[in-house]
């Protein structure tokens, strides 16, 4: 069913995309308001304040809300097994976005460490579910 | 250093602690069959009344937090990355928890993230 494909692979995509910019976005936003160095009550409750007035954080939330409908609506008809190992894509993607996005140095040693984690958890993935044997 | 891997271990600990308490409250509940409105919303008032659902809930709150914290002094790439740890922390808590069959496919895919966080470990 070709339609059903496209529609599979836009939706995974989408996800991908919307789980790594979101990440992407907290991680940018916290950057902004700085390091939490004080866990005295009192700064914690006023960071608060500032993480969840600041736009760029909620920007963040509402891109992970996106990856998360995104996500539930794939699960309704893709499998599982499909699911997981296109969405550890997302890492790699995440590591893409911080050196582009951000200015991070992603080192070659950095590149493997998530190459081997995307395998990893494709490999998870791929996994039947189900464990209960059928006889 | 020290901070940063004692808030990746929270991040993913209450992160999978906090799934695994709130599949427990769904298991309790039970299976959903009927969607219409009026059943959903019963469904989710019962969720409510679980007290699983709140320790879940609580649980996956923290390790948001926590990890709003570690990006406010670690890099993305690295943070993130980091987290598929949850896959190894949910095969050990199927395996020895739950006391399910982890498959030896999976056990590689569990190794393969134990490697890969090594390395990003050494990248930082």
């Amino acid at each position: 069913m070709p339609a059903r494909r496209t529609k599979t692979v836009v939706l995974l995509a989408l996800m991908i995309l919307c789980g790594a910019a979101g990440d992407v976005l907290l991680s940018k936003g916290m950057k902004e308001i700085g390091a939490v160095e004080d866990w005295s009550p009192a700064a914690l409750a006023a960071t608060y304040v500032r993480v969840f007035t600041h736009g760029t954080v909620w920007l963040g939330i509402a891109c992970l809300i996106g990856f998360f409908v995104c996500y539930l609506l794939v699960l309704t008809w893709a499998d599982f097994s499909y699911v997981l190992p296109a969405s550890s894509l997302s890492y790699a993607l995440v590591a893409l976005l911080g050196w582009l996005v951000l200015g991070e140095t992603v080192t070659m040693l950095r590149w493997c460490g998530v190459g081997l984690i995307c395998m990893g958890v494709g490999l998870v993935g791929i996994t039947p579910h189900s464990t209960t044997e059928q006889v | 250093m020290l901070r940063t891997a004692l808030f990746v271990t929270f991040v993913v600990l209450a992160g999978t602690g906090g799934e695994m308490a709130v599949s427990v409250a769904m298991k309790r509940i039970g299976e959903v069959h009927d969607f219409r409105p009026r059943a959903i919303l019963e469904f989710v008032r019962g969720t409510f009344r679980q007290p699983w659902m709140w320790l879940g809930f609580a649980l996956m709150v923290l390790s948001f937090f926590a990890l709003l914290a570690l990006l406010s002094w670690e890099d993305v790439s690295f943070v993130v990355p980091a987290t598929a740890l949850s896959y190894v922390v949910g095969a050990l808590g199927a395996r020895f928890l739950l006391g399910e069959t982890v498959s030896r496919t999976r056990w590689a895919g569990v190794l393969l993230v134990c490697c890969g966080v090594a390395l990003l470990t050494l990248s930082r």
